[in-house]
């Protein structure tokens, strides 16, 4: 029995190794979100700002005007929880900046060259994705 | 200007792609990681439909001498699994399943995800700007350690 949603998700992921292919063999380069993102935040991408912006403006743009043809409102459904949210937000930034990659990167662009270093964190931050899960929703009740 | 123009039809893309995959509801992605709840088995078929023209495009690059704007390609991936590499992914995995948000999927939804977005995103470029410190803590920590 095959969801609906299953198929949006083959048909999105479809876009999103799209667009991550259009960069490489366009701009030759690695289509990472942490990366292009923290390269703006810590100044050690601002080499080639003007790239890295128009990508994250297209980011926000494109999504944002896609809006309307939803029937439903769009919810990102985040907790309301902002002490979670701060502890979520912080990890995410530090944890990736670290690994150098996240999920688009290592992931994505990673897994799709049979990267070692891409299969590695990806098997990494989604065993510590899961046990995070079982421990703040099923242990600890928090989320 | 090309290179610029390219990008934002790259990021467009890649933020219709995560709206459409329903990447960007945080209730998605927690119900993957939830192997002990009820299993949403979703962002396999996204990951899986992004590899699909991403593992094509890398064969394809690595037939041309260079890419279609110029500049080069990007160098083979290192093969060491070193401690940053582990340390960053742990606490990457464990954000991204409190929250459900990983970088691309925040920024996408900046426009709808409300103050609980924002505040997510803050805390985000926050993190980012302390990594660098962070990661040289643990070198020294792991030096004096030997």
């Amino acid at each position: 029995m095959i969801e609906t949603d299953w198929i949006w998700g083959l048909v999105g992921g479809l876009m999103i190794g799209s667009a991550a292919a259009m960069f490489l063999l366009f701009n030759g380069r690695i289509m990472g979100a942490s990366g292009i993102v923290g390269g703006l935040v810590d100044r050690s991408g601002w080499g080639n700002w003007p790239e890295r912006l128009a990508f994250v403006a297209g980011l926000i743009a494109v999504p944002a005007l896609m809006l309307p043809l939803y029937a439903v409102p769009v919810s990102t459904n985040i907790t309301e929880n902002l002490a979670i949210v701060v502890a979520a937000g912080l990890l995410v930034g530090i944890g990736s900046r670290i690994a150098n990659g996240c999920t688009s990167g290592h992931g994505v662009c990673g897994i799709s060259r049979f990267s070692l270093r891409g299969i590695g964190a990806t098997v990494f931050y989604l065993l510590a994705g899961g046990i995070g899960v079982i421990l703040f929703r099923h242990l600890l009740g928090v989320i | 200007m090309a290179r610029a123009i390219l990008a934002f039809i790259a990021g467009g893309l890649f933020g219709a792609g995560l709206l459409v995959s329903g990447m960007t509801d945080t209730t998605k992605v927690q119900g993957w990681l939830d192997v002990f709840g009820d299993w949403d088995p979703t962002l396999a078929f996204v990951l899986g439909g992004a590899i699909i023209p991403m593992a094509i495009a890398w064969n394809v690059a690595a037939r041309r001498a260079r890419p279609a704007l110029g500049g080069s390609f990007p160098g083979k991936p290192g093969s060491e699994i070193d401690r940053n590499l582990v340390v960053g992914s742990v606490l990457f995995g464990m954000g991204w399943g409190l929250a459900g948000l990983c970088p691309g999927p925040a920024v996408a939804s900046i426009s709808w995800g409300g103050i609980g977005g924002l505040v997510f995103l803050a805390a985000m470029i926050a993190g980012m700007l302390l990594a660098p410190a962070l990661r040289q803590r643990m070198e020294t920590m792991a030096v004096a350690l030997r």
